[in-house]
């Protein structure tokens, strides 16, 4: 068997698609913090609640209406971006005008109340989903073997990646949207409906984490807890990267997602701390972030 | 965090450094409250509020007096438990000793984690304390001496000074009772000596306090560490108190726990970490025993107080007659 490093291929090329599934989401999630960071000031503690939201209405739909997977991808993202409008303007929005840490401290009430809610109905413990018929089984590509539900998360979160990239960079309303985050009163009165924006931003954002929980739901448990593990590691993720860019979101994620998953191979107990550890040096190289301006 | 410090900048400006006149009132029926209390309620139940009215109020220097928002002080609280209850068990240390370590170690953990975290300001600081925290919770998950999800257990109260018997009566009470008041009566004299009124100012306006010559960053470092030194030594006693250390003490939902308590009390006060440490402790009993998940009870109670309330219940008695009589804050 061929090996690198005194390691087999096979178990490296593993662990570097795991570190590429992590990553995905890692990408998918700090994308959208750093989406809604942009207009709105707030960091979403909420965002890892609103993920397994996305996942449980995948399952949901699935065992209540009888729906599958390709619906729970539509569906998820409209239902939990549906909700988060609704959060947004009936509470989030009285706290712009405060310090940003109180938005903050609201989403982390709004990320306990739900997790908890959801161990209250469906306890602790996680249920399996199974991913869709069509992207079971998987293939050999020679040096290793590729469940094919996990080459379509890695095609799909970079796809869904760049379209909001693009959303924000190359279309009108992202322009508008990247102009009311320099300076909100003059876009308004250009005549453009700024809190409307902020609305439709959030529930984005919202949208978008439920959708990386959809993607997730076959390959981790569907379980309460799914959300709050995989938020404070983006919360790390989004330090490395400054939310200054989208893109710096996005590479971020990917590239600590893979660093991961080589410490998986080359000294497996370090595993779960390592991108706190990246984090720090980081801070301690360059306070700013791989691609942020001091804030 | 600005409009607490508006608020707090009006109170503050007859706010002379010591209590006078009704407030010495307060400190005295405080004190009676302190002694009385065993006697009227489980003492394992008030030494367990005043381990979390401390840990709160430590947090409190932090936030409230250098405008700081921690999210990671589990870590301090948490730890010094693990290195008081290992101290006093393996080590068969005595519990004044067992404690100090546990001190000693959340401020040396706090010097580590308060010189990363001050390097970036507001939500980047408590995102970067919630990711090292949450590092320290994955350490404590693997090092052998913490026994992993078991946590220590059965940890020995020992003898004070090798002569007061801990076991006994209400020794312990009266040891976390002194060491309660003691610490209180420190973190007050921080607050208003004039390291304390250096720290408001970079609360208030941290670039005029670097253009006034100030050492920001170094003000920032030692409210960290004495904040996290504070921290321990709630935790060491909570440790000795319940006879327990596990990882509950060091996830992130006790930094949250702390904060809310800090929130609903009152940002900024002297006297309202204690009260929302209080509230909050008391609303966990009442729930251990229903169905509702504790999360979901201070979960909506976070969000209210966000939303409604965020002076918190000393912050808004302080606002009416009676609390500018008594000079609460």
């Amino acid at each position: 068997m061929p090996m690198i490093f005194g390691i087999p291929v096979q178990a490296l090329m593993g662990q570097l698609l795991v570190g590429l599934i992590n990553g995905s989401f890692y990408a998918l999630l700090s994308l959208g913090l750093a989406v809604i960071f942009g207009l709105l000031r707030v960091i979403n503690f909420a965002h890892g609640a609103q993920y397994m939201l996305g996942a449980f209405v995948a399952l949901l739909v699935q065992t209540w209406l009888g729906l599958n997977y390709w619906f729970a991808l539509i569906l998820a993202p409209l239902i939990v971006g549906a909700f988060g409008a609704l959060v947004e303007r009936s509470m989030l929005s009285r706290l712009y005008k405060l310090d940003h840490l109180y938005g903050l401290l609201f989403t982390f009430g709004l990320a306990l109340t739900l997790e908890g809610l959801f161990r209250w109905q469906f306890g602790a413990s996680g249920q399996p989903y199974a991913p869709p018929p069509a992207l079971t089984g998987g293939v050999n590509l020679g040096f290793m073997f590729l469940p094919l539900y996990r080459g379509w998360v890695v095609v799909a979160s970079l796809v869904i990646c760049l379209a909001v990239w693009a959303l924000i960079e190359k279309t009108r309303l992202g322009a508008t949207l990247r102009a009311a985050t320099e300076n909100p009163v003059m876009v308004q009165s250009f005549g453009i409906n700024v809190p409307m924006l902020l609305t439709l931003t959030y529930a984005l954002g919202a949208g978008l984490a439920a959708l990386a929980g959809v993607l997730a739901a076959p390959i981790y448990q569907v379980s309460p807890l799914m959300g709050s593990n995989i938020i404070i590691v983006v919360f790390a993720v989004v330090v490395v990267g400054g939310m200054g860019s989208i893109m710096g979101a996005i590479v971020t994620g990917y590239l600590l997602g893979i660093a991961e998953g080589l410490t998986k191979v080359f000294y497996p107990e370090a595993s779960n701390i390592v991108i706190f550890v990246i984090m720090a040096i980081v801070l301690i190289l360059r306070p700013a972030g791989l691609f942020g301006k001091e804030a | 965090m600005a409009n607490h410090t508006q608020a707090a900048g009006k109170a503050g400006a007859a706010n002379v450094a010591r209590p006078r006149g009704a407030g010495w009132v307060l400190v005295l029926i405080a004190l009676a409250a302190l002694i009385i209390a065993p006697f009227v309620s489980y003492p394992v139940f008030v030494m367990k509020l005043l381990c979390f009215g401390l840990f709160a109020a430590a947090f409190n220097l932090l936030l409230g007096f250098t405008g700081l928002l921690s999210f990671g002080h589990a870590a301090f609280f948490g730890g010094a438990a693990y290195f008081t209850a290992h101290a006093a068990k393996v080590w068969g240390w005595q519990p004044e000793w067992a404690i100090l370590i546990g001190v000693a170690g959340a401020a040396l953990l706090g010097l580590v984690m308060g010189a990363i975290a001050i390097r970036r300001q507001g939500i980047y600081f408590a995102m970067i304390t919630l990711a090292l925290s949450q590092m320290f919770f994955f350490a404590c998950l693997q090092m052998p001496f913490t026994h992993g999800e078991d946590g220590i257990q059965s940890v020995p109260k020992g003898s004070l000074f090798g002569v007061i018997e801990l076991n006994q009566g209400l020794n312990m009470y009266w040891f976390v009772a002194v060491v309660f008041a003691l610490a209180l009566w420190a973190i007050w004299l921080i607050v208003h000596s004039p390291y304390g009124m250096i720290l408001k100012a970079i609360r208030e306006n941290e670039q005029r306090a670097i253009s006034l010559g100030y050492s920001v960053a170094r003000y920032k470092l030692g409210a960290f560490v004495m904040s996290a030194a504070f921290a321990g030594l709630a935790g060491g006693m909570k440790a000795l108190v319940m006879e327990f250390a596990t990882l509950t003490d060091v996830a992130w939902q006790m930094s949250g726990e702390v904060i809310l308590m800090t929130l609903l009390g009152g940002i900024g006060t002297m006297a309202g970490p204690i009260v929302g440490a209080g509230v909050i402790i008391a609303l966990q009993n009442r729930l251990a025993t229903s169905d509702v998940p504790v999360t979901v009870v201070t979960g909506i109670v976070f969000m209210i107080c966000v939303l409604l309330f965020r002076r918190g219940i000393v912050g808004e008695l302080a606002d009416t007659r009676l609390g500018r009589m008594l000079g609460l804050r």
